[in-house]
């Protein structure tokens, strides 16, 4: 029971940390190419939830309505580059951080007025809304599972575009000296559109993978991109494997703590400071994490190089 | 921006007589928001640190009233001096680390420290957590003072923003003010005629926290009431919003953008209950067409003249 126990909660971290890599991965692009701070990158996860709500029983197929909505996300990062970020990129990032937080107001009031307060829930599938089981006695759902299949997936693919095609070249290029890029010939503001709606396609991907579990939600996206932010830091803004590596180590750290970090306590101090004191603590243990790796290493783990 | 002021000190008998207590609390909650944003100026406009973290110092000094008033402390002799030590001994201690890092950086980690914070206190059930804790009554003067009287209150409130401005225009026309200054044009620079920046900057960075947990010990007065919500980082982005809407880097400024924000709030949201959307479409806006925030402005239209 102890160790099954422990499996699924390692698979929760699991599927945690793939999707901080989905919000991270484009928002440690957009900062590392653009220099931009887009705190509204967490609207764009929950605007991408909101179309998978509307497309899923319109389309008839969960499936079918994640793809469709994919396009739409990428579609709406296009408008929101060409509107307010391009216009952002010259600025300093205290403005950026404004705007952007202006967008998250704005989108919370447009999701409110066009789907309403309640929260939304998705319904899955039959094949997806099963439970699997595992090594004969563990069960875990299977979308859950798929979750982590599709994360693992993206991110497979994303360090291969990353690393190994002419885009990822230019991506690779544009991040360590933006302007020799653009000197030599690479269509900059092209590029930018197409990374920034790139990112905002996995921001809403990763927000159609978590809304059948817990409903599509005004402001679902504003606590979990701090996260994201801090994943990003630790990974080294810029570097689309630390934040892999980074996503994965904060959404372990960030289970693991909750479940196990009271257990942990006991073991050197009484049972009661340790149950009070071990949930303050495994929610501030990220934190705490990313204030010592900064403070160690002030550019994260995998900061790219030729900076 | 004098007017504003004296508008501020004479507001109380205007609604008196004309009977408007709204109004009243409307003012009170500008003045508190306000010290809040003069604080955050210092660092801010001033200092060129761009704190995104300032929420919690707010929330740090509204539990110092909550967290001994639970324990049927209401002294304010006891709970004002908590606050204040508190919110500095949070500042010391992460802007020691924050003060490290530059730029992006700095927004994201005291961003990242507000947070943990936050989750700190949502996570203490003893003190409400999440529901947020009920204070029974604003911290006691005796003798000197009575805050359960809003008139006596409003004055208190007041007397700490003048206070506050005070001070910021005090610090900033010093010797100590200057050399915050010099670094935030050229770090380098001050570094090479001999000051230790990082410790001129921590030290401002210090002062910045305790003048903002003394704005979250009267919002905790103020409310009756405070929890971890309140100090989100939204608050703190809204904060951020009053000191570059009214002018960073200018002495009235944030207090002329904490109006304009609250007033801005209340209009909107008592026309439409989606006013979020008009709010953030006005702050992305302003962002793109009124740099400088409004002193900006006005002197752009005063040079055209």
């Amino acid at each position: 029971m102890e160790w099954i126990l422990f499996v699924s909660q390692v698979l929760n971290g699991l599927q945690l940390g793939i999707l901080l890599f989905l919000l991270a991965a484009g928002l440690t692009l957009v900062f590392g190419i653009m220099d931009f701070v887009n705190l509204a990158h967490g609207s764009l996860y929950m605007m991408g939830a909101y179309f998978c709500v509307t497309l899923t029983p319109l389309l008839d197929s969960f499936p079918l309505a994640v793809l469709a909505a994919i396009i739409l996300t990428f579609v709406l990062g296009v408008v929101v580059e060409l509107v307010v970020a391009r216009h952002l990129y010259q600025r300093d990032h205290l403005d950026q951080v404004l705007a952007t937080f202006g967008l998250i107001l704005f989108f919370n009031g447009a999701v409110h007025l066009i789907w309403g307060a309640e929260g939304n829930p998705i319904r899955l599938p039959d094949f997806l809304d099963g439970r699997v089981t595992l090594f004969t006695d563990i069960e875990i759902p299977a979308f859950r599972l798929a979750i982590i299949a599709i994360g693992l997936a993206v991110a497979v693919g994303l360090v291969w575009l990353v690393g190994n095609t002419r885009m990822g070249m230019l991506i690779r290029a544009g991040a360590s000296n933006r302007r020799m890029a653009g000197a030599l010939g690479v269509d900059i503001k092209k590029l930018f559109t197409l990374v920034f709606a790139l990112g905002a396609a996995l921001a809403g991907l990763a927000g159609m993978m978590i809304a059948p579990i817990t409903e599509a939600n005004i402001g679902m996206g504003d606590d979990i991109l701090i996260v994201a932010f801090v994943v990003i830091i630790i990974g080294g803004i810029g570097s689309v494997r630390g934040a892999f590596i980074a996503a994965l180590l904060i959404g372990m750290i960030d289970v693991m703590g909750r479940s196990y970090l009271d257990d942990f306590m006991k073991l050197f101090m009484n049972n009661q400071s340790a149950e009070t004191a071990s949930p303050a603590l495994s929610a501030m243990a990220i934190y705490i994490l990313m204030a010592g790796i900064l403070y160690f290493r002030p550019r994260g783990l995998f900061p790219p190089k030729n900076r | 921006m004098i007017a504003v002021l004296l508008a501020l000190a004479v507001l109380p008998a205007v609604t008196g007589a004309f009977d408007q207590p709204f109004l009243l609390d409307l003012a009170l909650r500008v003045m508190i928001l306000a010290c809040a944003a003069v604080s955050l100026n210092l660092i801010l406009g001033f200092g060129g640190m761009i704190s995104f973290g300032h929420a919690a110092y707010i929330g740090i000094g509204a539990y110092a009233v909550g967290i001994p008033a639970y324990y049927s402390e209401y002294s304010g002799y006891i709970q004002l001096p908590i606050a204040i030590a508190a919110g500095a001994l949070f500042a010391l201690v992460t802007g020691f680390i924050c003060l490290r890092t530059k730029g992006v950086y700095f927004i994201m980690i005291t961003l990242a420290f507000a947070q943990m914070a936050y989750f700190a206190f949502v996570s203490i059930e003893e003190y409400g957590g999440d529901d947020g804790l009920v204070i029974d009554q604003r911290s006691e003067f005796p003798g000197i003072i009575n805050m359960e009287a809003n008139l006596e209150f409003y004055y208190v409130v007041l007397a700490f923003l003048l206070g506050a401005l005070f001070l910021v225009y005090r610090i900033v026309n010093a010797r100590f003010g200057m050399v915050v200054q010099g670094a935030k044009g050229n770090e380098a620079r001050m570094q090479s005629l001999g000051f230790d920046t990082f410790r001129y900057r921590l030290a401002c960075y210090v002062i910045a926290g305790a003048m903002a947990a003394a704005a979250g010990w009267l919002m905790g007065n103020y409310n009756y009431f405070f929890s971890p919500e309140m100090m989100g980082w939204t608050r703190s982005g809204e904060l951020i919003f009053m000191v570059v809407l009214g002018g960073a880097g200018s002495l009235f400024g944030p207090v002329l953008g904490a109006i304009v924000f609250i007033l801005l709030e209340e209009m909107l949201s008592g026309a439409t209950i989606y006013w979020p959307l008009i709010l953030g479409a006005i702050l992305v806006a302003v962002v793109l067409f009124a740099r400088g925030g409004i002193e900006g402005v006005i002197a752009a239209l005063e040079r055209k003249k």
